[in-house]
């Protein structure tokens, strides 16, 4: 009984990251519209895009390869997993025992590394330009990111995502600089990551700038929505990610009754949507950078990850 | 240095040729005006074909005199003058691709306008044979190791107008740009000839849909300036009245689209609720957004009700309360500044050698403005500064257009408080024959050629205008080069030039 209900518990998670996902990104839209005077696009425009997609007939390169198309699903897979993994609303999660971060960071990196090969496998020169640029980024930002996770493992003596959301939520944990230091790093990986200003324009319609774009130009129908969906589930990730590790509150705990599911639910929700007017406020207030000028923007986000481990060798209360 | 009009008198010169000179030279004198051109003490303002003949317009800063050369060749083959001066080459290539007029020694002979989709060859010159076939079109090599290119448009992944970009890159950083322009050409050229002057209005007025005012006048001006017309002084004024409007929507649009290539939208937002309230006061003033057929020969074709002079002053005053706030939002985002300091340098040697018009040339310290260099009316009687600058980047030709937003505020107050009163068009009637006119405006990219000559029974027999954009595509080529291949979108969007204009 304990470990249907547990099942139940691990099977609403998932269903509510697919749900939450596109809602996000349209909110994101829409603050980022509203800001800017616009009217902007309904908050559903992004089911409705992945729908469309989803109908619409695929065209392939006469020269694609099976990978081609077996990719887009990969990515989202692999995805989905990874967002899965992250405690959203609840700590212990049944899945959330068999991977720890090391593998979600993992995870994202097999996608992209899927991606990147997908970009070339047709040989544009945009899916070549931006497969390019995207593994100068992610040289970077993977570093950054798995020095951010042992900060957090050293700190929380655990790379299990619910064991760190436990002991964040905890008073013991007290004010460390180091913990700063990696929010702040993890927030310049999640917009790199995410392909966000100022290291990429998900709006932008010119070719030559694009970097997530660029990859996916070629994509049309439903391996597009798939690679959409993926998108959103990313964004969607790593907000729930900085909001598990930085801001615990809210989070049921492993085995507590329906009510504190629903809170759960609705504390989850509400972080959601104050990261979303974090991130249209930080996109409208800043212009996009050089492309040369991205990896001193991860290079500071890898420097502050590795400080932070650093202080935390130096003395265990930093 | 010699004069223009020595070499104007040692030719045969033309009658009826209004308000410049023009002459029928000999290949020497022909040689002798490119040699100028290439020690820079004259500026080419353009070079056109007719059936057997090659016209070059020419001018004279210092004296600020314009002259025409024409060379006859009736076997289509003339000395190249883009051999020697080369912001003469896609003007042989066009010509050559229209009239079969074949540039001598030219080192650069591929077709320009011409993609072989026409069916025929030389459309409008006197050998015009039939050719189905389209040639392939070889661009310019780039070697060395680990170059590589990538070829972009004309189908754009936004909604702009075609244009192919051919770029050799090492890496990030762009080695050579090779543009490939032409795919909206339109034939204006081949319509106008033949029209009366009331449809070749209509046609100039829908060459490049952003100075639909400015090619209007251009053309307008010819016209009188051909027949003797003299416009009543209150259509001079709402003229310029329109050119100031016409100049601060697309330079307010345009500062905002810089921006927004380099993904800062909210500039883009605000600059574009600016340029809607200027379309709207002008639609409120003249009856069209765009004032689109509003300048005819013979003065302005709507006048200006008390309600349209109040809107054109509540815009002014929006404007001055809302921009400057636009300015330093500009001048104080760092991550802006960033992109657009020290992006797509244009040398001012280049520049000056290809005489660039407008933002482009003035933000790489080229001192010229047909409004103050050949003071056509009324701009004798307004004051008003043509801003200069030096750095020649991306920052610089925003500023350039931020300091031509205040000009042309200040101008438009000046025309509102001293426009004449009285009519707006008078008809004019033509006797005898042939009579030909130029007139040089300017747009808001730069100077607008526009030439013409009308027949006995008034019908447009050749009418040629040329696009500032022809000077400036070659320099945004340049411009690129050694920067990244990301940047390019911005220094694009900072040099604005028209493909519409250009392709005729």
């Amino acid at each position: 009984m304990a470990l249907i209900l547990e099942l139940a518990v691990q099977g609403t998670q998932m269903m509510l990251v697919l749900l939450l996902a596109p809602l996000l990104t349209g909110f994101v839209r829409k603050v980022k519209a509203r800001l800017l005077r616009r009217q902007g696009p309904p908050l559903v425009q992004p089911y409705r895009d992945l729908l469309r997609l989803m109908r619409k007939e695929v065209v392939l390169a006469d020269n694609a390869s099976w990978l081609f198309r077996v990719i887009p699903y990969l990515i989202f897979a692999a995805t989905w997993v990874a967002a899965a993994l992250i405690p959203t609303f609840a700590t212990g999660l049944k899945f959330s025992w068999t991977a720890d971060l090391i593998a979600i960071v993992a995870l994202l990196g097999s996608a992209r590394f899927f991606l990147a090969l997908a970009a070339m496998d047709v040989g544009t020169s945009f899916g070549g330009i931006g497969a390019s640029r995207e593994v100068m980024i992610a040289s970077l930002a993977e570093p950054a990111m798995l020095l951010i996770v042992f900060s957090l493992a050293l700190v929380a003596g655990a790379t299990q995502l619910s064991t760190v959301a436990a002991f964040m939520g905890s008073p013991q944990v007290g004010l460390r600089v180091s913990l700063g230091m990696s929010l702040i790093a993890l927030v310049i990986v999640a917009i790199a990551e995410n392909a966000r200003v100022p290291v990429d324009n998900p709006a932008t319609h010119l070719e030559l700038t694009m970097i997530h774009e660029a990859m996916v130009l070629e994509y049309s129908g439903r391996h597009l929505a798939m690679i959409d969906f993926a998108a959103f589930l990313k964004l969607l990730l790593y907000v729930s990610l900085i909001s598990c590790v930085f801001v615990p509150w809210g989070l049921a705990t492993a085995g507590a009754g329906p009510w504190t599911y629903v809170l759960g639910v609705i504390f989850y929700i509400c972080k959601l949507a104050a990261s979303g007017v974090l991130l249209a406020l930080f996109e409208t207030a800043i212009a996009k950078m050089r492309v040369f000028r991205v990896p001193d923007f991860l290079g500071a986000a890898l420097m502050l990850a590795l400080l932070g481990t650093l202080l935390l060798f130096v003395s265990r209360s930093l | 240095m010699p004069a223009l009009i020595d070499l104007i008198l040692a030719g045969e010169r033309v009658d009826n040729h209004f308000p410049w000179a023009r002459a029928v030279v000999a290949p020497k004198m022909w040689s002798f005006a490119v040699e100028q051109l290439v020690e820079g003490h004259w500026g080419l303002l353009g070079l056109w074909g007719e059936p057997g003949v090659v016209h070059m317009a020419l001018l004279d800063e210092s004296a600020r005199d314009i002259g025409v050369v024409s060379l006859v060749c009736p076997d289509g083959r003339y000395p190249s003058v883009g051999r020697r001066h080369p912001p003469a080459l896609r003007l042989e290539r066009a010509a050559a691709d229209l009239f079969g007029l074949l540039p001598q020694g030219a080192p650069d002979t591929r077709r320009w306008l011409d993609h072989g989709q026409w069916g025929v060859s030389y459309p409008l010159g006197t050998q015009r044979t039939f050719s189905p076939t389209a040639s392939p079109y070889h661009f310019l090599p780039a070697e060395g190791a680990s170059l590589h290119q990538i070829p972009v448009g004309p189908v754009h992944a936004g909604i702009i107008e075609p244009g192919h970009f051919r770029f050799t890159a090492s890496g990030e950083t762009v080695v050579r740009l090779e543009e490939r322009l032409g795919y909206a050409h339109k034939g204006i050229e081949g319509l106008m000839a033949g029209s009366d002057i009331d449809s070749a209005a209509k046609l100039a007025g829908r060459i490049s849909g952003d100075s639909t005012v400015a090619y209007s006048l251009a053309f307008a001006r010819a016209v009188e300036a051909a027949l003797g017309v003299e416009v009543p002084p209150r259509a001079v004024w709402l003229r310029a009245l329109m050119a100031e409007l016409e100049r601060l929507a697309n330079h307010v649009g345009d500062i905002g689209a810089i921006c927004n290539d380099a993904s800062f939208s909210l500039m883009h937002a605000h600059c574009g609720v600016l340029r809607e309230r200027v379309l709207r006061a002008s639609d409120a003033a003249f009856g069209h957004r765009l004032m689109r057929d509003r300048i005819v020969p013979g003065g302005v074709a709507s006048f200006l009700s008390d309600e349209g002079t109040t809107a054109i002053w509540s815009l002014i005053a929006q404007i001055r309360q809302r921009f400057p706030a636009l300015v330093e939002l500009y001048d104080n985002t760092a991550s802006l500044q960033d992109r657009t300091v020290a992006t797509g340098r244009l040398r001012v040697e280049l520049a000056r050698q290809y005489r660039a018009g407008g933002y482009v040339g003035r933000a790489s310290g080229r001192d010229f403005d047909a409004r103050r260099g050949l003071a056509y009316p009324p701009y004798g009687e307004l004051t008003f500064d043509v801003p200069l600058l030096q750095e020649g980047d991306v920052n610089a030709r925003v500023w350039v257009r931020i300091h031509e937003v205040e000009q042309s505020l200040s101008l438009i107050e000046q025309i509102l408080r001293q426009l004449p009163d009285g009519p707006i068009r008078i008809d004019f009637a033509q006797t005898g024959g042939p009579y030909e006119g130029m007139a040089l405006v300017e747009g808001f990219r730069g100077d607008i050629l526009a030439w013409l000559r009308i027949g006995k029974s008034g019908i447009v027999e050749r009418c040629h205008l040329r696009d500032p954009s022809w000077f400036q595509w070659p320099l945004l080529e340049a411009a690129i080069e050694g920067n990244i291949v990301a940047d390019f979108p911005l220094c694009n969007k900072s040099f604005n030039c028209s493909y519409s204009g250009h392709d005729l």
